[in-house]
């Protein structure tokens, strides 16, 4: 299968502070990847590297083998890749239908089939389609989230940390929706804190530590690895 | 009936210094509104404005002068932010602010070698130059278009903002600028676009004002600038219908104050509006509760 996105040798760093160390990673077309690990790891900024919202300091990023190192994000997400960011960061003052307006905001053609498509996944926000959405709850926030990112049409969505600060029942319905997203054909690249549920959900996860990918291998392999399931899972080593 | 002839002109004066007030201080609120700064510039940019129409006239008619002067000021308002404020961009913004204030002075100094320092007279423009006479009241039939054209002006530009694309675009980006740019937007498109709207107001205003006066000065633009300030600030800084509201008050106010014959204190009058405003609600009318942006 090719991959879709593939990531060599990239470095971020704050101000002299290195929060990404020459990883390298791919995610290949059409599956679901999670990036795990704790708080501080560098997970956040290197999704936001690929989106260009930090520049990288070096290394490679290659989407569908374009070179996405050094571009502008409004050129990075023109291509077919965008982020929904961590805390949703849903426009509070313009209403949920502003919201997925906004989320084509670079489409010049009719948005009635994509508006079709989110309102289907997400009932509830056709229903509240004139209301601001600062006034939703955060859980219908995270749903506008993922509802706008959809309205590009991308072909790879990567979602900062999606279950963060939701119920637990809530945060089962943002993974079988990641499921049922991922299932029509958009690629997913997932950072979660959550790891329990991130690899039951991915096809491929690769474990994040203090900036460096120490560990990979598929959902299933990580999951029962037994130091990922002293560090994140809660268990014991056996 | 008499009372009406005698107080009716200060009235009109007062909406109309008010509508002029308005179309400076929507060019404040919405750059304060984007960037969170307060150009100083932007009153020695009215400045500019009218020392444009100023050498225009002298050689062309109104008419090319008119078009010409508005496209000028509108060039030097996009060029201000491009060479003095986007580099800056995610400079602390106190830097951006001092930028702000070099190009104030810059334009007063420019403005103060061309002109020598002489006030240089405001060109007559014909037809709202004219004098008419309303219920026994004489005035310019300037007093009466200001405020009938600037109500048109801020009635197309909320449309714009709550109607249109970029004006979606410019909302979502004065919330917050790196989730805009997840979404595609331009964010330097769409800051040009702000201050050429505010600067377009802004050279509008300028005809309309010193069409009152008979000279255009290097700090012509220092009071009406800091004045429409006021407004934006008693309005709520960042609310275009509150910097509306508060330039028709403020420009109401001083007249009716002039007509009481307290004309010395009429300046005096704005600032202490300030002074209040600040202690009692420095958010303003229609201000929102200060949030920093997340």
């Amino acid at each position: 299968m090719s991959n879709i996105l593939e990531v060599k040798n990239l470095n971020v760093s704050y101000g002299g502070i290195k929060a990404v160390k020459d990883i390298s990673f791919a995610v290949p077309k059409g599956q679901v990847v999670t990036l795990i690990g704790a708080n501080g790891a560098g997970k956040s900024s290197t999704l936001r590297s690929i989106v260009g919202l930090v520049r990288p300091e070096n290394g490679s990023i290659q989407f569908k083998d374009q070179e996405l190192a050094g571009l502008p994000t409004d050129q990075i997400v023109s291509k077919g890749i965008t982020l929904v960011p961590e805390g949703r960061r849903v426009f509070p003052d313009l209403t949920v239908l502003e919201n997925l307006k906004i989320g084509a905001y670079m489409r010049k053609d009719s948005l009635d089939e994509d508006l079709n498509w989110v309102h289907d996944l997400f009932p509830r926000l056709q229903e509240r389609s004139w209301q601001l959405a600062g006034t939703l709850s955060g859980g219908e926030q995270q749903m506008l989230a993922i509802g706008r990112a959809l309205m590009s049409r991308p072909e790879l969505i990567m979602m900062d940390e999606p279950s963060l600060g939701l119920a637990p029942i809530i945060v089962q319905g943002v993974f079988d929706i990641i499921k049922e997203i991922n299932k029509q054909g958009v690629t997913i690249l997932l950072v979660e804190q959550n790891a329990n549920m991130a690899l039951r959900a991915a096809d491929l996860g690769y474990v994040m530590e203090t900036g460096r990918i120490t560990l990979s291998g598929t959902g299933k392999e990580l999951a029962e690895n037994d130091e990922v399931k002293a560090a994140y899972l809660g268990k014991a080593k056996e | 009936m008499e009372w009406i002839t005698r107080n009716l002109p200060y009235l009109m004066a007062g909406i109309s210094v008010g509508g002029q007030y308005a179309l400076i201080a929507i060019g404040y609120t919405m750059v304060y509104g984007i960037l969170r700064l307060i150009n100083f510039a932007h009153g020695d940019i009215f400045m500019v404005a009218g020392l444009i129409m100023v050498y225009a006239t002298t050689v062309m008619p109104i008419y090319i002068a008119i078009p010409l002067m508005i496209v000028a000021t509108v060039l030097l308002g996009f060029l201000v932010e491009r060479a003095a404020y986007k580099p800056l961009r995610s400079a602390p913004r106190m830097s951006i602010m001092i930028s702000a204030i070099g190009v104030s002075y810059l334009l007063q100094n420019l403005a103060l070698y061309v002109t020598g320092g002489l006030s240089q007279q405001y060109p007559p423009i014909p037809w709202i130059n004219d004098t008419v006479t309303v219920m026994g009241a004489t005035t310019k039939r300037v007093t009466l278009i200001t405020p009938v054209l600037t109500i048109i002006l801020v009635v197309l530009l909320v449309l714009l903002i709550k109607k249109t694309k970029i004006g979606m675009a410019m909302r979502a980006a004065s919330k917050d600028f790196e989730t805009s740019q997840l979404m595609g937007i331009k964010i330097n498109s769409v800051i040009s676009m702000t201050f050429i709207i505010g600067t377009f107001l802004a050279a509008i205003g300028s005809l309309l004002f010193f069409t009152n006066y008979t000279g255009v000065t290097p700090t012509a633009g220092a009071m009406p600038g800091l004045k429409a300030f006021v407004a934006a600030v008693f309005g709520g800084i960042g609310s275009i219908p509150g910097a509306v509201i508060g330039a028709f008050i403020i420009g109401i106010c001083e007249n009716i104050i002039k007509g009481l014959g307290w004309t010395t204190f009429s300046d005096a009058f704005t600032f202490a509006l300030l002074i209040v405003i600040l202690i009692a609600k420095p958010t303003g009318l229609f201000g929102e509760k200060a949030t920093d942006k997340v």
